[in-house]
């Protein structure tokens, strides 16, 4: 006969079970990839050119083109998607309108990256003539992102306690001064937290600059935003399946320096969550 | 003596559902007024129509009027956010902001417009003065608000509206999340500062009214029954319904 303390100790060892299940798969990708690519991993594989068929040198232009997109989409996405947000929590009336609003946000967070990645090709690359360049990547990685950026900074406002905008109010502030000195820093980290989430998956998307901005192989830095720039997910796409005897530690030593940007930039996400939890008082 | 703030037939609904039902109330300047009764009775509805506290609720309805110094507050063209730091509010609970005792202190003025420092300094010492709450505080004034005491903080939201120099102060219940020393604390600060301002309260039990109010006026499902100056409501009540309530046979 088994008694329920037994019984729960079962219960115990299998979410643990469970658990690690989960977490086995993570561990051992990064693991692998790390294992296999930091022998490329040197200060020339960092800062110089590819060349010889790009097998040998580095990979510096797909790095820096990677950052300039990331950077690109963050001067887009941030202001527009934070606006949005703090329209549909702070100011939006529940109405025909903003209903729809919101349902297409929540669709478009589900459509397909190459879906955008055609969009932008119409729109910025061919009607608006950008060119295949970092302007229109950066665009088209800025609509993608938008969705998640404002679901979750809506999110993160309406989680804000309803009496602080009244007691602004009540103490002669408008209705945007209790936005602006009370509601925003409060929402803060879990804005931050949406922002660097959408950045992640734009820094790691290959499809929707794939017609918008990737360059195949360009062994300079873009000279200006309407240039084509080399991009870590999309050499790396290049340089595993489109380039017969490239060494594998070159295709991992690209996944590692990938993998590092967007973990990196995870952890920073962490950190300034954590920093300013630590000052919320409510 | 002129009235400092008058309802004339106020009546008011959220959708179908009436709160206030054809209240017609005048309350004297420099005095304590007390709005008591059972809970649902529109006490709450009446002080945020004071300072247009419900303009932003949705689907309500009110007709009358209601004048500050015999100015309509719902004219149109009535700079609400002004009208604001003319009444102040304080809430059921401590509602401190986010941010330091001098932080909540000088949150309006700033949004005011005030930036001079000394001036700042001044307003910050003298509101906590008129809310017995300066000398606990002085110490500490830039800790966060959220570490004082439930007490403290509640005197610290008085002191936040009187911060802006308010000529009346509209108490919602202000002693209900308050221990009986704290309770008698805000009670005494009230007495103070009645010779200067215009006090509406709501207090949170019929013991409260009958110590503190000038005048007493009871509400009973959104109707006045009666209004007469303390002494008189709670010692020879008119209405059988405001016996039956402040004998304690319902409530």
């Amino acid at each position: 006969m088994i008694n329920r303390y037994q019984v729960q100790r079962l219960g115990f060892i299998l979410l643990g079970v469970i658990s690690l299940i989960v977490v086995l798969p993570i561990l051992f990708v990064v693991g692998n990839i790390v294992v296999q690519g930091i022998g490329a991993i040197n200060w020339e594989f960092l800062t110089a050119m590819p060349h010889g068929g790009m097998k040998e040198g580095g990979i510096f232009p797909a790095i820096v083109g990677t950052l300039l997109l990331v950077l690109g989409t963050a001067v887009v996405a941030i202001p527009v998607g934070i606006g949005g947000a703090i329209y549909l929590a702070e100011y939006a009336r529940d109405t025909f309108w903003t209903r729809t609003l919101r349902l297409a946000i929540i669709n478009l967070a589900g459509v397909p990256s190459v879906v955008y990645g055609l969009f932008g090709l119409g729109l910025f690359v061919l009607f608006l003539q950008f060119g295949t360049s970092v302007l229109a990547g950066s665009l088209t990685l800025a609509i993608m992102t938008l969705p998640v950026i404002i679901s979750t900074a809506e999110e993160a406002l309406r989680a804000v306690p309803g009496e602080f905008r009244l007691v602004s109010a009540s103490l002669g502030g408008t209705r945007w001064q209790g936005i602006r000195h009370i509601v925003l820093p409060q929402a803060l980290p879990g804005i931050i937290t949406g922002i660097i989430l959408g950045l992640l998956r734009a820094a790691g998307e290959t499809a929707p600059i794939l017609f918008t901005a990737a360059a195949f192989y360009l062994p300079r830095i873009p000279r200006s935003l309407l240039e084509p720039t080399m991009a870590l997910p999309y050499h790396l796409y290049v340089i595993s399946t489109q380039v017969p005897g490239m060494p594998p530690r070159v295709q991992y030593g690209t996944a590692l320096v990938l993998l590092t940007i967007v973990l990196s930039m995870n952890a920073v996400a962490a950190i300034i969550r954590s920093y300013f939890r630590r000052r919320r008082e409510w | 003596m002129e009235p400092k703030i008058r309802f004339q037939n106020v009546s008011y609904f959220y959708g179908d559902r009436p709160a206030l039902r054809d209240v017609t109330l005048d309350i004297p300047p420099n005095a304590i007024t007390v709005v008591f009764g059972p809970a649902g009775g529109g006490k709450t509805t009446l002080l945020r129509l004071i300072n247009r506290l419900n303009d932003e609720v949705e689907g309500t309805r009110m007709t009358g009027r209601v004048l500050l110094d015999g100015q309509d507050v719902y004219a149109p063209g009535v700079d609400v956010p002004r009208l604001r730091r003319r009444v102040g509010m304080v809430f059921a609970l401590p509602l401190p902001l986010p941010g330091t005792v001098r932080e909540n202190v000088l949150y309006g003025p700033k949004l005011a417009g005030i930036r001079d420092r000394a001036r700042l300094e001044e307003i910050l010492e003298r509101s906590l003065r008129l809310a017995a709450l300066w000398d606990e505080v002085k110490d500490r004034l830039d800790d966060p608000a959220s570490r004082l005491s439930g007490g403290q903080q509640q005197r610290l939201c008085i002191a936040r509206s009187l911060a802006l120099e308010p000529e009346v102060l509209l108490l919602d219940e202000p002693t209900s999340g308050l221990d009986p020393i704290s309770t008698g604390k805000v009670e005494e600060a009230l007495q103070q500062l009645k010779h200067q301002y215009t006090i509406v309260i709501v207090p949170h039990s019929v013991q409260q009214a009958a110590r503190v109010a000038d005048y007493a006026a009871f509400f009973l499902m959104g109707e006045l029954v009666e209004c007469q100056p303390g002494r008189d409501l709670f010692t020879t009540p008119r209405d059988r319904r405001t016996e039956d309530y402040i004998t304690g046979r319902f409530g």
